[in-house]
């Protein structure tokens, strides 16, 4: 397998190596006189550029269209929509330039290739022309900023009041997820007390923190605003949600946040796709050691009242882990029963119907 | 260096000729007065700013091939991650194992490249090795303000090498966080092992490196600002010295503020400060540090980072605004516009870093501004572009290898150019942020535009570096094969980029959202390994043509600038007479009435009556 190996290495280069040296052969045959005059190689060269300008547009047109479906990943937010528009715009706008430019760029370099006998045309500046190609482009820059910034200042602008929260926490090599359950509120953590079972370090000192559970995978409500709170406890990572065009870094010592909101349940998605195993994932997108290219989560759009099914479903840490709870001198009395997650269940109900 | 011997003699001549206005150059005359120097001085440790730019340009080479291997290795990994790669382990030895790229060394690998194809070609092999040659030739200097600094700079740099090359070889292996080195994985060799000493040796092989790059800037600077030759002012500058010197001052004002960064890293790394460092657990233990932030380290990268992409292009924009005038046969089109943009690009490009950052959780307040900066900062690069256009239109042109290099320098600024305006809209960067879209973006703008500069100068300017020809056919095949190999490896990266596949990912099998990507990255990495295996064509005609290449003549292009009204092979002081003083601008191509379609700088208007515009006449004499 080795001896392969090297031996393909060598016949690349042996090959590599002939040819050169035919070609210097043949150089030298028949330039060996010729100093400095401008051969046939001139004209082969203007021509290789219009060729290489059909060709390769052509190449390029086809592998874009070709590829255009599996490009697209099937947008799943309502920021997400928007997003896309002005990508797609941005990308003709561009693609408009790129193709003019190079239209001038390769056609020029063929009509004034070099003939016997024509002079350049002495043109070193026009003023009039200059000012005009610095303005247009100054002129688009900044109705893409404008439309940038109208959007970005929308997605990153406060979340509504009524979204689902939820946090995220990435460690190597993977997510953790918490829920505040039926208080709404996510109770403190604090990394010194992170642990093999007390992995998101709750201080369960902290009342709010009791009802708190963590879920092997998120669920969030389709048509709700969703608020993700993102932090990290080791090195930097990125939670990177391609459906729903959210990407945000994990920081640890400074959480960060996004929100969106879910367009279409995983079901819809996988009748649409015709794909009964679609999954939204969640993919890390800041490098961050050995496995960071396999930290995956899965996120499910469930109908609102699933989602509160399974929202009601779920057990608090507290509940799941008594011992650490113990550990904590709580000051009250345990709090945490199921009728309070049914609770919790009826809020949700409430707040994910008024948003319909 | 057999073709030296004529000129030599020449230069001897005309070495004791001082000419008053020159005496600021005595000393080098001087000491090349003893010209029986010991070889040692004269070939390794010179202070000759010719040959200390040969010396960075041959250390750039050695190491394009090095990171064009990294690179071709992880691309087998991308393109085939399910082959087994057992007939690698005679060259990585552990990091194969059982048959499969270890992940960590994946990292590692993409990390050395990114940093050796950056800092180690694109700046110190780019840069160094042009704005050394060309500075003194093209403004008519003698050598460098300090020879001695200019041999300093090409030591440390060496140093600096030798230190990163040694990194690849220890047993944790080189640093793995990324070319960006963002803590807290690179502070933290409990995160991933490159963290321990690979990291220590990259961060004093960067300090190394600065301190080369800052004393090559203050020598450049100085230079061009006190040793131009009579008449040359300013506005007669080349392009080439507008780029080299504004170059120059952005290395300067950026490299230390990396020094710092790299600093405070190394006391986070190994005193126990908390610069970049908070609130972690990792490898079972919550460690002491507090109220530090990882995204500090971030601006203060790219406080650098982002000047250090123009650091990397603005030579390559100078040398080939030289290379498409002296081709067509035409001045380069708007020369002030040209030096305006260049200006703005130097200026916008200290304020636009945070582009880098839209999503790492900083106010978005903030990225409304870097935004806004951002996108203005496409304005004078699209008017540099629309001038290159401008030069060919009507020109007569000649496609020698240095011109086609510099045509598809344009082509693919154009092309990696036009996505960082979709890039720097952080609405839509959301999206794209570190996926391979952003990677095919600036492998075309910054990798591949900077490498055509490097290959278009080597091209052109080999001449006077070897007194030979590098030969144009082998060219040509170089030239097509590398230009169809660049675009057949980046514009499908696009694709994969948009539909939102991570870069980094050591595999993406595990998502389905990646997974249908498989055959184009295997077409990828297949045209990547071609291009890489491409590139021996030029290496074998460099080092052929240096022994063996045609002789070449004083001026094979018909140029109008300084460096050629050398001898074939200048000697230590360049000229052996006096040196020329400079009249006219340097683009008097095909200029209505005169005789040739060139006029050079060193002509006066005095001689050239017949052509000349009514404002043109001689100021002295
Ligand atoms: C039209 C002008 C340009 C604009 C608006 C622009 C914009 C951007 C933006 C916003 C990013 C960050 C993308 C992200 O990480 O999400 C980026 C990345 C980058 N750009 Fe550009 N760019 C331009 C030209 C250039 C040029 C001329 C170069 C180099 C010569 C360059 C080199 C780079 C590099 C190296 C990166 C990636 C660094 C990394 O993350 O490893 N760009 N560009
Ligand atoms: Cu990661
Ligand atoms: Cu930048």
């Amino acid at each position: 397998m080795i001896a392969l190996g090297i031996l393909l290495v060598l016949v690349l280069l042996l090959v590599v190596f002939g040819l050169l040296f035919r070609i210097q052969i043949l150089t030298s045959i028949f330039s060996g006189s010729s100093a400095r005059e401008i051969g046939t190689s001139n004209r082969v060269n203007a021509i290789l550029f219009i060729i290489f300008m059909i060709v390769g547009g052509a190449a390029f047109a086809y592998s874009f269209i070709e590829n255009y479906g599996k490009m697209n990943p099937p947008i799943a937010s309502v920021h997400g929509f928007e997003m896309e528009r002005l990508f797609w715009t941005t990308m003709i706008i561009i693609g408009i330039v790129f193709v003019l430019t190079h239209i001038l760029l390769f056609v020029y370099s063929y009509k004034y290739q070099h003939k016997e006998g024509r002079r350049a045309y002495f043109f070193p500046h026009n003023n009039k022309i200059e000012i005009i190609w610095t303005v247009i482009p100054a002129i688009v820059m900044a109705g893409l900023v404008f439309a940038g910034w109208k959007e970005w200042t929308k997605i990153t602008g406060p979340a509504p009041k009524d979204s689902v929260v939820l946090e995220v926490m990435g460690k190597q090599f993977n997510w953790l997820v918490r829920y505040p359950g039926r208080d709404q509120k996510l109770g403190v953590v604090n990394y010194r007390l992170i642990d093999a079972t007390n992995e998101f370090g709750f201080d369960l000192s902290d009342k709010s923190g009791l009802d708190d559970f963590v879920a092997g995978e998120i669920h969030v409500p389709k048509g709700h605003p969703v608020l993700l709170k993102i932090r990290s406890r080791d090195v930097l990572h990125a939670v990177y949600m391609p459906h729903f065009r959210v990407q945000m870094y994990a920081v640890p010592g400074m959480p960060t946040k996004f929100w969106f909101t879910p367009t279409k349940t995983t079901d819809e998605m996988r009748a649409q796709l015709g794909n009964p195993k679609f999954n939204y994932e969640l993919a890390c997108n800041q490098i961050c050691g050995r496995g960071h290219f396999a930290m995956k989560l899965n996120i499910v759009v469930d109908e609102p009242d699933d989602y509160v099914a399974w929202f009601a479903q779920q057990k608090s840490f507290s509940e799941q882990n008594p011992d650490v709870l113990a550990n904590f001198q709580q000051k009250s009395d345990k709090l945490v029963e199921k009728e309070n997650a049914s609770a919790a269940a009826a809020v949700v109900t409430q707040a994910a119907k008024a948003s319909l | 260096m057999a073709a030296n011997l004529p000129t030599h003699s020449q230069v001897q001549g005309g070495i004791g000729v001082t000419e008053p206005s020159t005496t600021h150059h005595d000393e080098h005359l001087h000491h090349d007065e003893h010209h029986d120097q010991h070889w040692l001085f004269k070939y390794v440790f010179s202070q000759d700013h010719k040959v200390i730019a040969k010396q960075f340009l041959i250390t750039g080479i050695f190491w394009a091939i090095i990171g064009g291997t990294l690179s071709s290795l992880f691309r087998l990994q991308l393109g085939w991650p399910e082959s087994t790669f057992e007939w690698l382990s005679p060259f990585l030895g552990k990091w194969i194992e059982a048959g499969k790229l270890n992940p960590e060394f994946y990292l590692a690998l993409v990390t050395m490249h990114g940093t050796i194809m950056v800092f180690f070609v694109l700046t110190a092999g780019l840069s160094g090795t042009f704005s050394n040659f060309l500075i003194p030739l093209q403004i008519g200097a003698r050598d460098m303000a300090s020879g001695f600094m200019n041999m300093l700079s090409y030591w440390f740099f060496f140093l600096s090498s030798i230190i990163m090359f040694t990194s690849l070889f220890i047993e944790t292996g080189p640093a793995a966080a990324g070319w960006t080195i963002y803590p807290p994985l690179s502070a933290l060799p409990q995160a991933i092992p490159g963290s321990g000493l690979g990291m220590t040796l990259w961060l004093v092989s960067m300090a190394l490196f600065i301190v080369s790059q800052l004393l090559g800037g203050v020598n450049y600077i100085t230079t061009v600002i006190n040793l131009r030759t009579r008449g040359m002012s300013m506005s007669k500058l080349p392009l080439t010295i507008w780029a080299f010197f504004l170059t120059a001052v952005l290395g300067l004002l950026s490299f230390p503020v990396l020094f710092s960064a790299a600093l405070l890293l190394i006391f986070d790394r190994s005193f126990g400060t908390s610069f970049f460092l908070s609130d972690i657990y990792i490898a079972g233990q919550a460690l002491n540090h507090q109220g530090g932030s990882p995204i500090l380290f971030q601006h203060l990268f790219w406080f650098l980072g982002h000047p250090e992409v123009y650091i990397v292009i603005m030579p390559a924009m100078g040398m080939v605004s030289e290379i498409l005038a002296t081709n067509s046969r035409k001045p380069i089109f708007g020369y002030r516009a040209m030096i305006g943009s260049l200006l703005g690009i130097s200026l916008l490009s200290f304020v636009v870093w945070a582009h880098h950052m839209f999503v790492t959780g900083m106010n978005p307040f903030l990225g409304s501004v870097f935004m806004f900066l951002t996108l203005i900062i496409a304005v004078p690069s699209a008017v540099k572009t629309f001038n290159w256009l401008a030069t060919l239109w009507r020109g007569n042109i000649r496609f020698t290898t240095a011109m086609l290099f510099s045509i598809g320098f344009v082509s693919l600024f154009i092309s990696g150019g036009l996505t960082g305006i979709i890039l720097g809209n952080a609405a839509i960067d959301i999206q794209m942020h570190n996926t391979y879209f952003v990677v095919a973006h600036f492998h075309l703008v910054m990798g591949s535009s900077a490498f055509f500069g490097l290959f278009a100068g080597v091209y052109h300017w080999f001449p006077k570096m070897f007194g030979r020809m590098l030969d144009e056919k082998l060219g040509y095949i170089h030239f097509w094969l590398t230009f169809i190999g660049v675009y057949l490896v980046f514009m499908p990266m696009h694709y994969v980029g948009i539909a939102g596949f991570p870069r980094r990912y050591y595999a993406w099998t595990g998502f389905d959202s990646f997974s249908q990507f498989a055959d184009l990255n295997k077409f990828i990495s297949a045209a990547a390994i071609l291009a890489f295996f491409g590139q021996f064509i030029f290496i074998f005609n460099f080092f052929y043509s240096i022994f063996r290449g045609r002789r070449a003549t004083e001026n094979p292009w018909n140029s109008t600038t300084l460096e050629w009204t050398t001898p074939v092979l200048p000697g230590h002081g360049n000229w052996p007479g006096e040196i020329p003083a400079v009249y006219r601008w340097p683009y008097d191509y095909s200029k209505p009435g005169a005789a040739e379609d060139f006029i050079p700088q060193n002509v006066p208007y005095s001689q050239t009556q017949s052509s000349n515009l009514p404002y043109e006449r001689d100021t002295e004499e």
